[in-house]
């Protein structure tokens, strides 16, 4: 499969997909790290996506969302942004309310 | 590989011409830093578009040279 097609497939059958160095259990990164907690948090589940696995994919998100950076989260196949955009919102209170939204949690 | 702050700044600035950056260096390695940049650019743009905007300025060096630079952005 076309790596974009096993991106878009990953995004739209998980409502939660976190791509991100390591796993949610064993995080690689400090910044995937962040991300994975925030959502524990919000007791959000959520897939996450080790991007580590798999250079294709690693070089593939970056592209298919024009984001430089890994973690990168997306809620119900939208991109909402890396890990200083998730913190943002954790912190505002706008992720809560982008989840319940979603009808996440 | 590291990238200092002026470096950065200058780059930023070539894109962003308006803008204001505050930038810290978190460990003191000119490797792990944190920026609170303001334009009029940002102004009306969601927050995704305003991070990508910054990330443009670095002309691909995020997630290469600069491993870690957390941003916060704001209108002016």
């Amino acid at each position: 499969m076309e790596i974009k097609e096993k991106i878009k497939n990953l995004i739209d059958t998980n409502e939660v997909c976190l791509f991100m160095k390591g796993t949610p259990e064993s995080p690689q990164c400090g910044f995937s790290m962040a991300v994975s907690n925030v959502l524990k948090h919000l007791k959000v589940n959520f897939k996450g996506v080790n991007v580590l696995e798999d250079e294709n994919l690693r070089q593939g998100i970056k592209e298919f969302s024009d984001w430089p950076t890994i973690p990168q989260l997306y809620i119900k196949s939208e991109f909402i942004g890396g890990c200083d955009i998730v913190k943002e919102m954790f912190e505002k209170g706008e992720l809560k309310t982008k989840l319940e939204e979603k009808k996440i949690i | 590989m590291a990238l200092p702050i002026e470096e950065i700044k200058k780059l930023i600035i070539s894109s962003i011409p308006d803008a204001t950056i505050e930038i810290k260096d978190l460990m003191g390695d000119n490797n792990h830093y944190s920026a609170i940049i303001k334009s009029k650019m940002f102004n009306g743009l969601s927050r995704i578009e305003q991070h990508k905007l910054v990330y443009k300025s670095l002309e691909g060096k995020m997630g290469n040279e600069l491993h870690a630079l957390s941003i916060t952005t704001e209108g002016k």
